[in-house]
């Protein structure tokens, strides 16, 4: 492979030019309700190159790796059409490296009948509860080896394996729907879908105990995050807007995401870290060939450093961080997130609910999104809070802020942080990512949460 | 037959082939092969950013075996037709038990969906459609950055399985979407729209105007009370906020599953009478169009609310087994999946109301063009909420700006009751939806420091 790559990469009239390959076997099981509603096995293989040619740059995505130098020509010649004002990739020193992924029980080696069997009992829990009306799994493992070349004699090898899993359980009664669910990953180990009999019957409980829970008044709110909602808070309402291609040729923008303005208390330390073992969003190098890193973005409240690919990085004089990453061959690698996290504080949950009156406690999570400025995200759960205690549950709610305002106003972070590894994140059409999140509990003052 | 563009003479003997190894093996088989190339040229802050080219070519086959169904996809060079065959045995032996007869059609509704323009457009030319659009719209604000999407492309599609049914068609597609931000400390304005059609644009006229009346409406900040509040929900803003809640009770697998609202409510009045909503997989040149759906039953124009009386579900072949009915054509595959019901173009029929008679209607109120996290809530019992990312401001008969720090909720089947009005005019949206906007006596409105 590695010759193949270099032979089609010679000869062309290209700064920089790279290749990815890859092959991936999936499997996908889904329910609804009773009924199997997939059980599919997918296999894929496909690849692209980036050439990069006076400052743009030109893509082709391919199934077949046949004509390889035909298609690295064409991926010249877009780039030429684009082309504009030159500049230098962010070094990186080349680097020939194989990354195997060490799993104890590798997902993809679990016979389907096991899968199969597995789910069934989750859903067979979920089903016979009281007031169940339906349910939702959907299951995916996958196995992934990219292959990695460019011009400047980089070749990396690597196995990527992901695995996620989410429950939802859905309770009816009276007309009336509500929804409960969990979501868990991780890297292939199938060990974490294991044992969730007790999840899965939580899971359902819950759904119905919404049935017969009030909504909350719309309003503004001192709201206390526990760590999976928290973490989602902080990979929308703060980690896009770390994501330096949002930034790198917006002027305006770049003012105000100066470094070293103040974001927050000097409780406030938020990283992204992709060299933390085994969580879902960690890797060795990511899809440019640059070696991952641990990037302090906040730290004790103040901007000190941004999410960077080569080409940003460059653009604004700062170091590459090794977060561009590309979800599959189609398409070429955008600056991501990794492991994103606020560090553990020293309060907790029984301090930050001591002193509010009247506040909500949100858990869970049903999504989250942003337009950098504004991000709003969902609780699965939430409950009043009164005269400092835990008091009736709520329908689900939105919460929604403004990330300048909101992270000025956590006033207080616990020291029990935990990593989130469900779900996954999308960004200019690449979905889902897999992608960590996490954080201790945090209370925001003054959180507008939507309600009727 | 339709145009057959790019799918191979090879590709079909491959397809023949894979049907009769597995009918040594299975009941019936059916293959499901598409093959695309996109070139889509990506401006981003106003600068011509990335050209690229996308080839994919993809085959999925399911097999009836031993009673119960197989399903396995491949994509890739290697036509390792036996591995394909291999897994989807290996998933029949723990899949659904079959409930239906693969379609032996192999007659449809002419659609016309290839413009043969676009293939023969050069990028050049899609380049300078770009800068027009950024150019026009930077005539009009001039610190904006812009980033435009251009995409042209075209796909094949062949069906065929072991009882006698075939299609096959060719489609072209052409898609234009401009995203505008303009920064002002911290304080960000997004604007956009864009369109997306079987057929290549005029001009890029509709579109640009579009966002500069985006931008006019947005020129001052305007705070609302909190409070139920009148809204006009634009063509976009329907899409945004409204769509999502209605499209999944009217998804005949929501239906079967009982978890639509709308379950036991066909010949009901449940919308406001001037409600009219198609799924019309037929309109020439709509990017949700073809002959056929995706396990190739013909394609109709089905009415799914008819003045304001839920009138059908959409199924796919398996649901429609499930629930005792017939497949209306609506089973679509994504990616590599089973197929399921799914939306092909959803129209919303026009009223009698301007936009402008809405507005003057007003004494304070909203017209909302976008949301972020409209689909976080309770979409299943017809819950919307969300922040309001564009929308404005109506006081005393006029607009008066743009509203930040805002969130609406509400549920469709309340909201949509009864309608204050429907709108005159409808537009595309995504090239998926065609509505007017939507005048709602009250929906929940919730604004930071008030």
């Amino acid at each position: 492979m590695r010759n193949r790559f270099i032979d089609a990469m010679k000869g062309h009239n290209a700064e920089y030019i790279e290749i990815h390959f890859e092959e991936s076997h999936a499997t996908n099981i889904g329910y609804k309700g009773e009924s199997l509603e997939e059980l599919s096995k997918t296999s894929n293989s496909g690849g692209n190159i980036r050439a990069l040619v006076s400052g743009s740059w030109g893509f082709v995505s391919f199934n077949r790796l046949d004509r390889l130098q035909d298609k690295v020509s064409l991926a010249v010649e877009e780039a030429k059409l684009a082309s504009e004002s030159t500049f230098s990739l962010f070094p990186v020193d080349p680097v020939v490296d194989t990354v195997v992924s060490r799993l104890n029980k590798d997902s993809t080696a679990i016979p389907l009948a096991t899968k199969k069997e597995l789910l069934d009992k989750y859903n067979d829990i979920i089903l016979s509860s009281p007031r169940i009306q339906s349910s939702r799994i959907n299951y995916r493992d996958v196995r992934r080896r990219v292959f990695f070349a460019n011009s400047e004699g980089s070749y990396i090898e690597q196995d990527k394996p992901d695995l996620s899993l989410r429950l939802t359980a859905i309770a009816r009664e009276n007309g009336e729907l509500q929804q409960a669910g969990v979501s868990l990953g991780s890297k292939g180990e199938f060990s974490v879908v294991e044992k969730l009999d007790s999840q899965a019957k939580e899971v359902a409980e819950r759904a119905a105990a919404l049935l017969s829970a009030p909504q909350v008044k719309g309003g503004e709110y001192s709201v206390i995050l526990d760590p999976v909602l928290a973490g989602v808070f902080t990979h929308e309402a703060f980690g896009h807007l770390s994501e330096s291609d949002f930034v790198y040729q917006n002027e305006k923008l770049q003012q105000v995401m100066v470094l070293g303005r103040g974001f927050g208390g000097k409780h406030l330390n938020i990283v992204d870290d992709a060299t933390i073992p085994d969580l879902r969003g960690s890797y060795k190098y990511d899809d440019e060939g640059t070696p991952t890193s641990r990037t302090y973005l906040i730290r004790e409240g103040i901007l000190v450093g941004r999410l960077h690919s080569r080409e940003t990085s460059a653009k604004m004089g700062e170091k590459a961080t090794g977060n561009a990453r590309a979800i599959n061959y189609l398409y070429p690698p955008i600056v991501r997130m990794s492991n994103t996290f606020i560090e553990p504080g020293n309060s907790s949950l029984e301090e930050m609910l001591g002193d509010i009156q009247e506040g909500v406690y949100v858990k869970d999570w049903y999504g989250g999104t942003t337009s950098l400025e504004m991000f709003t995200f969902s609780a699965g759960e939430a409950y009043m809070i009164r005269q400092g205690r835990l008091a009736e549950l709520l329908r689900p709610v939105v919460l929604t802020g403004n990330v300048f305002t909101t992270l000025e106003n956590i006033d207080a972070i616990a020291n029990d942080l935990e990593m989130n590894q469900g779900g996954g994140c999308g960004k200019g059409g690449q979905s889902p990512l897999p992608v960590s999140n996490g954080s201790p509990h945090i209370r925001i003052r003054h959180c507008v949460i939507g309600g009727r | 037959m339709n145009n057959l563009s790019s799918a191979s003479e090879y590709g079909l003997q491959m397809a023949a082939e894979i049907i009769r190894s597995a009918q040594k093996v299975a009941e019936q088989a059916e293959v499901f092969m598409v093959s695309s190339r996109a070139t889509p040229i990506q401006f981003e802050a106003n600068r011509l950013r990335q050209v690229q080219t996308k080839e994919r070519a993809s085959v999925a086959l399911r097999i009836f075996r031993e009673g119960k169904i197989g399903l396995s996809t491949a994509s890739g060079g290697d036509d390792d037709m036996e591995a394909l065959l291999g897994m989807a045995v290996e998933t029949s032996q723990f899949g659904l038990s079959v409930n239906f007869q693969f379609p032996s059609y192999k007659e449809f509704p002419k659609v016309s969906i290839l413009d043969p323009e676009i293939e023969k457009m050069a990028m050049k030319k899609m380049v300078e459609f770009g800068e027009e659009l950024i150019a026009r719209i930077r005539e009009h604000a001039p610190e904006i950055l812009c980033d435009v999407e251009i995409t042209k492309g075209t796909s094949s599609v062949y069906i065929i399985n072991s009882q006698g049914g075939e299609a096959c068609y060719g489609k072209s597609f052409f898609s234009l979407g401009v995203e505008g931000v303009q920064v002002r400390d911290t304080d960000m304005l997004f604007v956009g729209d864009g369109e997306c059609s079987c057929r290549l644009p005029s001009s890029v006229d509709i579109l640009a105007d579009r966002v500069i009346w985006q931008l006019e409406m947005a020129k001052e900040k305007a705070a609302v009370s909190t409070g139920s509040l009148p809204v006009i929900f634009t063509p976009r803003g329907v899409a945004s906020a409204l769509l999502s809640p209605i499209v999944m009770a009217l998804n005949g697998k929501t239906v079967f599953e009982g978890a639509s609202p709308l379950k036991d409510k066909l010949g009901e009045q449940v919308f406001d009478k001037g409600i009219s909503l198609w799924d019309d997989a037929t309109i020439a040149y709509s990017v949700g169009s073809s002959p056929c759906d995706d396990e190739g039953m013909p394609s109709q124009r089905l009415p799914l609310v008819t003045n304001g009386v839920v009138s059908n579900f959409m199924y796919d072949l398996r649901t429609a087994a499930s629930a005792g009915t017939q497949s209306t054509g609506n089973g679509r595959r994504a990616g590599g999946s089973f197929p399921m019901p799914a939306i092909s173009s959803l129209i919303l029929d026009e009223g009698e109301v301007t936009f402008e008679a809405m507005v003057k209607d007003v004494e304070e109120g909203l017209v909302v063009e976008q949301l972020i996290g409209a689909d976080q809530g309770n979409i299943l019992s017809g819950d919307f909420g969300g922040n309001v990312l564009l929308g404005y401001k109506i006081e005393k008969g006029r607009i008066v700006g743009r509203v930040k720090d805002t969130m609406i909720a509400g549920n469709v089947y309340q909201v949509l009751r009864e309608l204050l009005g429907i709108g005159r005019e409808a537009e595309w949206v995504g090239g998926i939806l065609r509505s007017p906007a939507l005048y709602c006596p009250r929906v929940s409105v919730t604004a930071k420091g008030n």
